[in-house]
């Protein structure tokens, strides 16, 4: 047995027990804080794979601010939460709704493991037809190539996806707080050690985005994984109380979170003309439109995360003495 | 001289894995949670720290050496914050540590 196959084995057992753990903890909060490190573990099972761009992913978006919306919702959710006394198991629908949940889980990861199990030798796979036809795209990284080029419809509908996201958050505001500023990354109270992370950090984290955004085009990186970056630089400003959050009503705002999908769906009804098909490039600009649209949509995911962080707008407090 | 330096990766590496082990074990066993904080940091910072001065040798380029470090004083910075807003959220509450001493059922999340 070689060491590796000893640390994978490990890792899975590892990531098993914990699902475990997270479906046995006995409160919302536990189970966000066990679905956080989840995530970390999958991220390094993906690199065990061989997939650093699903492992990039899994860690920002997975991990990071899928993490971050739980615990926001766990936050919201304790004061409504019943806490099952210890040891003794939680009566009623909660019983039948888990055992639906589980049964249905375990019907998916069945059939899941049924496909790959069934798998023809050798698996049926493109990866040799993408790797001829990279070089028709310019960008080295072969799954840019395929986010942004074979199948960009897949990417455009990701990217429009967050913005009815952003005004289903926004139309649980109140009447009062209709057009202010969301107020859930508003700190209760300013801390010097958060301030110093906060004005250290976003240097670096905004130039480690940019060059995430940038090398995707022939290394693992890209939009999604640069927005996560830059996003959470921003909401760490917004969590130590050095900025406040614009207005939802702002029209630069509003025209940030727009203008990635704008431009993309933009540059695909072009190419009907310019190069006979929807989301088609014409043929040698294909590196510098791929570019443009994934430099743009980094801009609108960014803003578009952190507003869904952010929650709805709520009503100014800025009247009553906020410090 | 390579077979000198792979001695000193080992070495140091091992040392910061040592490092680690004892965070965990006094994450797991510590009596507070300010303890537990101390355990948890001392791993991050000296564990770590070790681990990327083993791996130095074993990088070529300069650009790599700069990457590993700073991993480390990212790694630190994060820590070190962590640190303080967990430990200011609990000191607060005078009660907080003799309610954790008793309340041993409750795991290291609490």
């Amino acid at each position: 047995m070689t060491i590796s196959l000893v640390v994978d084995i490990g890792l899975a057992l590892v990531v098993l027990s914990l699902a475990l753990w997270i479906i046995a903890a006995t409160t919302v909060y536990r189970a966000v804080i066990g679905f956080i490190v989840y995530g970390l573990l999958l991220a390094i099972v993906w690199v065990r794979l061989g997939a650093a761009d699903v492992a990039l992913t899994e860690a920002a978006l997975g991990g990071g601010l899928t993490g971050l919306l739980l615990l926001g919702a766990a936050a919201r959710l304790s004061h409504h939460e019943c806490v099952p006394v210890f040891g003794r198991p939680a009566a009623g629908p909660v019983v039948g709704f888990r055992l639906l949940v589980g049964i249905l889980c375990t019907l998916i990861a069945a059939g899941l493991a049924a496909v790959v199990l069934l798998l023809p030798e050798p698996a049926p796979s493109l990866a040799s037809e993408v790797a001829s036809n990279l070089p028709a795209t310019g960008v080295g990284n072969p799954v840019t190539a395929v986010l942004l080029a074979y199948r960009a419809i897949d990417t455009l509908l990701e990217a429009v996806v967050l913005v009815p996201a952003m005004i289903g958050v926004w139309s649980l505001a109140t009447d009062q707080g209709w057009s202010g500023r969301p107020g859930f990354l508003t700190p209760a109270r300013r801390t010097s050690a958060l301030t110093l992370l906060a004005q250290v950090l976003p240097p670096v984290g905004i130039v480690f985005g940019i060059h995430l955004f940038w090398i995707g085009a022939d290394h693992p990186g890209g939009k999604f994984q640069a927005a996560v970056v830059l996003a959470a630089m921003w909401a760490l400003v917004l969590l130590a109380g050095l900025r406040e959050p614009p207005r939802v009503g702002s029209p630069p705002l509003r025209l940030a979170v727009v203008v990635g999908p704008l431009v993309f769906i933009g540059i695909g009804v072009s190419g009907i003309w310019l190069a006979d098909a929807f989301l088609a490039y014409p043929a040698g600009y294909a590196k510098p439109m791929i570019l443009a649209i994934e430099a743009v949509l980094t801009l609108s995911i960014t803003v578009a995360l952190v507003f869904l962080l952010a929650g709805p707008p709520a009503a100014d407090r800025s009247a009553d003495g906020r410090r | 001289m390579s077979a000198l330096l792979d001695g000193f990766t080992v070495v140091a590496v091992s040392l910061g894995a040592l490092f680690f082990l004892a965070g965990t074990l006094g994450l797991l066993r510590f009596p507070d949670t300010l303890a537990r904080l101390h355990a948890l940091s001392a791993a991050d910072n000296l564990g770590l720290g070790l681990v990327v001065l083993g791996l130095l040798p074993q990088v070529a380029s300069p650009l790599g050496w700069i990457g590993l470090i700073a991993v480390w004083l990212l790694a630190l910075l994060a820590s070190g914050t962590v640190s303080q807003l967990l430990a200011g959220a609990v000191r607060p509450l005078d009660g907080a540590e003799t309610q954790a001493r008793d309340n041993p059922a409750e795991g290291p999340f609490s």
